[in-house]
């Protein structure tokens, strides 16, 4: 009986169990490609060319660190991260001194205007920057900021206020009133107040902020591919497939590349996605 | 003395409790950078798509139409025009399928679920510039010898045993790959967002549907269905706007080729905008994005609207 049971619940789980094997399969593979190419010997990479018997899947021959070594002591790619933590821990404070006043003011003192104008300004979050890199591009000349990292300090801020001020001002808006009123008749000023009970309160909102705000600075491209053109001055988004991609690929550097610059922002993404989607779902999911 | 100092800060502090005052005072900031920044660039876009500005030179004359006749009689506009709807077209279609049988496992538990979380949601994590390039490696893109798919296709006997696919040197299969790119970064997003529509379905709705009779496709046509619709929509709308605009997979993976073949408006207004320096030429090409945007920014205010009736 108790074998009849098994039989019937893994019958039953079997499809469930397949289909998350495929959609695992297909989402993982580039990473899981990535990680072995990382770690195996160049002979053991290229084999396959010319031998059809030769399973890639595999370590045919023991891993090696050389590939991550020649990143790191051949390549610039310390140059790139320096670029990318420089731009974005800049791009992040800007955003929040924009982003939570405006968040504060949408959800609290703007009235019924204030839901009007938010969904207003998360509208522009759709303005793609394929749309703004040619007029920016003149704008950035105008400033005298070609191939500055300052040009990607002054333009990123465009993609992050709009969504972190919608996302904020959800936040905000979660926050009861009744807090930062009783810090008012307890004789704060608003600015007081918001200082001493809102801010403290919605420190997890604000952290989203930080997080996406740096995962967004480290994922783009198309800006850096117009600003910058100097080795020196590209961040790892940028760096990594134009200027480590040579005439010859060398595959081992560049995949150990990919994977040690998209694991650390994946995760950091993924520990705050659902904040992420609230905000792109809006009040779709309300009802 | 201690009357003097109290004074002014109080009027100071009068002054930031003015409710009228403090709400713009503090939204300012974001309106000022938005529209300098975002506001005031679109406009230079459409102005500049009227002039002959090329990069290097900050001087430009107004010529009318000119750019606009220039792009319309070129076949590349045409065929990038095409394969921008083909791309967005394609790979929506592919995504909101496999998204709603995702979204449906997904709710479902099973053990090692935020591991297999994880792993479905790292396309869409990735920095997709990193990302795509590890798919040129994995379709040997480069290298058709060097392609882990091809070599797969041998094992399975797909192909014989001389066949290689040269994945980005004509144009079907190029076109192929970067659609699979799109849906591949698309379906974590896709599906997480039905995720998020599927669990907000009140479970005793589902229940009184069942006791009354309802089986599993009376419910997913006649409840799941329409009350996930505003849902689906924020998918398909974002999908469309980061799939449409998207030329950072197209400039990995191909540069637009084989023969400027997979351009799509963002890769070709790019190439003559800023490669090629015709700032003018570029700029009308990418102003062809606007409707585009519009229609997708107009459904989204009607689904904001609706919600709050709701």
């Amino acid at each position: 009986m108790p074998t009849a049971r098994v039989l019937r619940w893994l019958r039953s789980r079997f499809p469930l169990y397949v289909l998350i094997f495929l959609f695992v399969a297909f989402a993982a593979f580039p990473f899981y490609w990535m990680t072995i190419t990382t770690f195996k010997q160049d002979e053991d990479l290229f084999h396959v060319a010319t031998d059809s018997k030769y399973n890639p899947y595999r370590f045919n021959l023991p891993p090696t660190l050389s590939h991550l070594k020649q990143l790191i002591f051949e390549t610039p790619y310390f140059t790139f991260l320096r670029n990318t933590l420089f731009v974005g821990l800049l791009v992040v404070a800007i955003t929040l001194l924009i982003s939570v006043p405006a968040g504060y003011s949408l959800a609290r003192l703007l009235g019924r205007w204030g839901e009007q104008l938010g969904i207003g300004i998360f509208l522009t979050y759709l303005v793609p920057p394929t749309l703004l890199f040619i007029p920016l591009a003149r704008l950035i000349a105008l400033l005298g900021l070609s191939d500055t990292l300052w040009s990607l300090v002054l333009i990123y801020p465009t993609f992050t206020i709009p969504f972190c001020t919608w996302l904020l001002m959800g936040f905000f808006k979660s926050i009861p009133k009744d807090i930062e009123e009783q810090a008012m008749v307890d004789g704060h000023s608003r600015l007081g107040a918001i200082l001493k009970t809102v801010l403290p309160l919605s420190l997890p909102g604000l952290l989203t902020v930080v997080i996406f705000s740096l995962t967004l600075v480290m994922q783009e491209f198309v800006y850096a591919l117009t600003f910058i053109n100097a080795v020196g001055k590209m961040t790892l988004s940028l760096g990594v497939p134009i200027a480590l991609v040579h005439d010859v690929y060398r595959w081992g550097p560049l995949m150990a590349a990919v994977l040690i610059s998209s694991i650390p922002v994946a995760i950091l993404y993924n520990l705050f996605l659902d904040r992420f989607i609230a905000g792109f779902t809006g009040g779709a999911v309300k009802g | 003395m201690e009357a003097a100092r109290e004074i002014p800060r109080a009027r100071y502090r009068y002054l930031l409790d003015r409710e009228r005052l403090l709400g713009p005072l503090l939204i300012s900031p974001a309106i000022g950078y938005i529209l300098l920044l975002i506001g005031l660039p679109l406009l230079l876009a459409i102005y500049l798509s009227f002039t002959n500005a090329i990069s290097g030179q900050l001087s430009a004359q107004f010529v009318g139409l000119k750019n606009f006749q220039t792009i319309l009689a070129d076949p590349l506009f045409f065929q990038a025009l095409k394969n921008t709807f083909i791309f967005t077209s394609i790979s929506m279609l592919i995504v909101l399928i496999l998204a709603k049988v995702l979204a449906l496992t997904l709710l479902k538990s099973f053990p090692g679920r935020p591991i297999v979380r994880f792993l479905i949601l790292l396309p869409w994590v990735a920095p997709i510039s990193l990302t795509t390039l590890s798919w040129d490696w994995v379709l040997g893109a480069s290298n058709a010898t060097l392609s882990t798919i091809n070599w797969t296709l041998r094992a399975v006997g797909i192909l014989g045993p001389q066949d290689w696919i040269w994945w980005t040197s004509y144009t079907t299969p190029a076109m192929a790959a970067i659609i699979l790119i799109q849906v591949w970064r698309l379906l974590p997003f896709a599906t997480i967002i039905l995720l998020a529509g599927l669990t907000s379905i009140p479970q005793d709705i589902q229940d009184a549907a069942t006791v009354d009779g309802a089986g599993f496709w009376r419910r997913l046509f006649e409840i799941i269905l329409p009350l996930m619709l505003p849902i689906v929509a924020v998918a398909v709308l974002f999908g469309i706007i980061f799939t449409a605009t998207d030329m950072t997979v197209v400039y990995i993976l191909t540069r637009g080729g084989p023969y400027n073949s997979t351009h799509v408006l963002a890769s070709l207004a790019w190439q003559r905008g800023i490669f090629g320096g015709q700032l003018g030429q570029g700029a009308a090409i990418a102003i062809f994005l606007f409707p585009l945007l519009l229609i997708v920014a107009f459904f989204m205010l009607r689904l904001a609207r609706r919600t709050e009736v709701a």
